[in-house]
């Protein structure tokens, strides 16, 4: 696979990061927020892997995005188990009704 | 050969798109969950061009196999009130900082492109990029440290999740679960404590 511009893989990186903030600025679900967190997380694992393919001397890039996707598991467990405390508390998954700290 | 490759970028730019516009736009969580799961797929196939075999693996494994069916899991918990219901409430500032998003990243996308440098052939890979006995011997030589505390990481992860999740009743405005009916006396004063 020599023959495609890393600029195409670094395009639709950019792209999928672009559409996982936007998705994390407007949705209230916090499911979704969480998978909008994992699709940014995404991109730049492939925007790493891409650049790594460019200067291919050494494994930098793709051994940062391993260290990356092991860190997205956590994360995702965690906020999950946080997810579920909540909804324990409020009956739903909506972000905004995380406003225990108010008043 | 060329036109076969494109394909096959094509096809993988195609999940990965359309997977992240499904994630972030349906309704229903278990919908946004399979569009996850398409853009995993998308990108485990863009790991495979780009020469990085060991971490196409990885993320079929760790993403599709653990972190979707985590997510699963949790939806399938939830029920019904996993889908929150919609209304207009704070909606416009929501709109406002998307757009102002979108418009900076399409600002920074138009920037890049009018610089208009040639597209960059990536070179030919070593044999070893990407496998496992190239990555694993990188992995344990520089990188043994980060690798070692990433262990920690996950055990502490762990630890945490079940820790937060089980859900022990600490807080007192938590409405206590009410006593039956006819239950002996004693559990009484305990939810009077709760109460109070």
């Amino acid at each position: 696979m020599t023959s495609i511009p890393i600029e195409y893989f670094l395009a639709v990186a950019a792209a999928l990061f672009a559409t996982g903030a936007v998705g994390f600025l407007l949705r209230r679900n916090l499911l979704v927020l969480l998978m909008s967190i994992e699709l940014m997380l995404n991109a730049v694992n492939l925007t790493l892997v891409s650049y790594n393919r460019i200067y291919p001397h050494n494994h930098g890039g793709q051994i940062f995005s391993f260290f990356v996707i092991a860190i997205a598991a956590a994360e995702a467990a965690v906020g999950l188990a946080i997810v579920l405390a909540f909804y324990r508390i409020r009956k739903t998954v909506r972000s905004d009704e995380a406003d225990l700290l108010r008043n | 050969m060329k036109a076969l490759e494109l394909s096959c970028f094509a096809v993988t730019a195609l999940f990965v798109l359309l997977g992240g516009l499904f994630t972030v736009a349906a309704r229903n969580p278990i919908r946004s969950v399979m569009g996850l799961l398409t853009a995993i797929v998308g990108i485990a196939g863009m790991y495979l061009m780009l020469a990085a075999e060991f971490l196409a693996a990885m993320q079929i494994l760790v993403y599709a196999g653990a972190v979707v069916v985590l997510f699963i899991f949790v939806i399938m918990l939830l029920g019904p009130s996993a889908m929150s219901p919609r209304d207009a409430r704070s909606a416009i500032p929501r709109y406002i900082g998307a757009g102002v998003f979108l418009a900076a990243s399409a600002g920074a996308l138009a920037l890049v492109l009018a610089t208009g440098g040639p597209a960059t052939l990536p070179p030919q890979a070593p044999a070893a990029l990407g496998t496992i006995e190239g990555l694993g011997r990188e992995l344990f030589t520089d990188g043994i440290v980060p690798f070692e505390l990433s262990g920690a990481l996950l055990l502490v992860a762990v630890v945490g999740a079940v820790a937060v999740a089980r859900g022990k009743q600490l807080d007192p405005t938590l409405q206590p679960r009410a006593p039956a009916v006819g239950a002996p006396d004693a559990a009484a004063p305990k939810a009077k404590e709760l109460h109070s």
